[in-house]
């Protein structure tokens, strides 16, 4: 049985740690209200650059010459998977669940005789994915976004991409992501950027995309200068919704652990005034019975 | 000048701008070119430039862009710019200093693609200069 000073000490301390983690919950509820709709601003320009791309893309169809970055090398040696962390921890099984995605991913594709590249975004992939991938990882970036993501961070991620691609150290390239659904909801994605999936509809239910379009230079031209440049703005959108997730699972967990800490609070609270009162009794029974002695 | 066009103004972080609008005069990457409604439909790239935007018979605003893409038909014109400023907002110290920071690129430059980078830099800045003029 713990001491009555014991248990006060105890409490003691998970009311500080309380008080900790409702102010982390408190921080990460105002970033999750920036990063959301900086995760929303961004969406218009993505599905721009998609219809232009679509478009381009329906034109191009059936003709050789297309850039590679379109339409793949043609084969599927060696993989490179980019994996979006966070920096930091305390946020649930925000950074595990990527990491568990890219091992099984990865663990997959060296089954089947796929080489494997992995290209760890945020300082828990590199972390928790050394021990076991280390001799599969290339040198990844860190500390992006700490006063908010801006698209000339993304364009850097997305630079290295390809000119390792332009290098031809990779022919496949998939980014593992949170992708944000609600503050308490975060879902992993897989997104093939290399070579670009183009999205069908996108060509066929913009009615406009049925007008035979002029193009100036002309449409190679074009897409050498669209698709880095595509490449970069899906980074963008994968570090955003990556960077909302991250908040919104950071608060959820912080909320999680101030409720537990409360719990923890009462129960201590109630055992710490039994054992006083235990104590109190021990000592008149004491008093009593030496009293009746004499 | 009964129809407008729809003018879409797109960086990366937001939506800049999304109005009607009688003219809009984008330099295109094969020179300037001014799109009203029923414009031929047109995917071009964009120089860095200033892209005039022309509402109801005089210049409603002016924008620099550092590069893009535009896509015009016959009812919108859409600008994706990677940047994008009001001239208003312009200064030749801002231009000058990117001029300055190109300039150092280009000399710390060893790969044929950082070079290429910095050189697009520099027609960046140079455009910028020139806005402000």
């Amino acid at each position: 049985m713990a001491s009555l000073k014991d248990l006060r000490m105890k409490i003691v301390s998970v009311k500080s740690t309380r008080k900790i983690t409702s102010a982390m919950k408190m921080v990460a509820a105002s970033k999750l209200r920036r990063a959301q709709s900086a995760a929303e601003a961004a969406r218009p320009f993505a599905e721009r650059m998609e219809r232009m791309l679509g478009t381009l893309a329906a034109s191009l169809a059936g003709q050789s010459g297309a850039p590679k970055m379109l339409t793949g090398t043609g084969a599927d040696k060696v993989q490179l998977i980019v994996a979006v962390t966070a920096d930091r921890g305390l946020c649930g099984g925000f950074n595990s669940s990527i990491v568990r995605a890219t091992k099984q991913m990865a663990a997959d594709l060296l089954k089947q005789g796929t080489l494997v590249k992995i290209l760890p975004v945020g300082r828990k992939a590199r972390e928790q994915l050394k021990r076991e991938y280390g001799q599969y990882m290339i040198e990844g970036f860190e500390q992006l976004g700490r006063k908010g993501i801006v698209f000339a961070e993304a364009d850097m991620v997305a630079t290295k991409v390809a000119t390792l691609f332009e290098a031809g150290e990779f022919d496949v390239c998939t980014v593992i992501y949170n992708r944000f659904k609600s503050a308490i909801a975060q879902e992993v994605t897989r997104q093939q950027v290399i070579p670009f999936p183009v999205p069908e509809q996108a060509a066929k239910t913009d009615s406009a995309a049925k007008a035979i379009y002029e193009f100036e230079p002309d449409e190679e031209t074009i897409l050498a200068e669209i698709l880095p440049r595509n490449l970069a703005t899906q980074m963008f959108r994968a570090l955003l919704e990556s960077q909302a997730s991250e908040q919104g699972a950071r608060m959820t967990a912080m909320d999680n652990a101030t409720r537990n800490a409360g719990d923890m609070i009462n129960a201590l609270a109630i055992k710490y005034n039994r054992s006083r009162q235990a104590q109190i009794t021990k000592e008149l029974i004491e008093i009593i019975s030496g009293a009746e002695a004499l | 000048m009964a129809e407008k066009i729809q003018f879409e103004l797109v960086s990366p972080a937001k939506l800049l701008m999304s109005s009607k609008v009688d003219m809009v005069v984008v330099p295109g990457g094969e020179g300037d070119f001014g799109a009203l409604a029923l414009h031929a439909p047109m995917i071009t790239t964009v120089r860095p430039g200033v892209i005039d935007v022309h509402d109801g018979g005089k210049v409603s605003s002016s924008i620099f862009v550092a590069g893009g893409f535009a896509e015009v038909n016959e009812e919108r014109i859409t600008v994706l710019a990677e940047e994008a400023i009001p001239v208003g907002e312009l200064t030749a110290e801002t231009a000058a200093g990117r001029a300055k920071a190109a300039n150092d690129a280009l000399n710390d430059a060893k790969t044929d693609r950082e070079k290429a980078q910095a050189e697009r830099l520099i027609l960046i800045a140079e455009a910028m200069a020139a806005a402000v003029r």
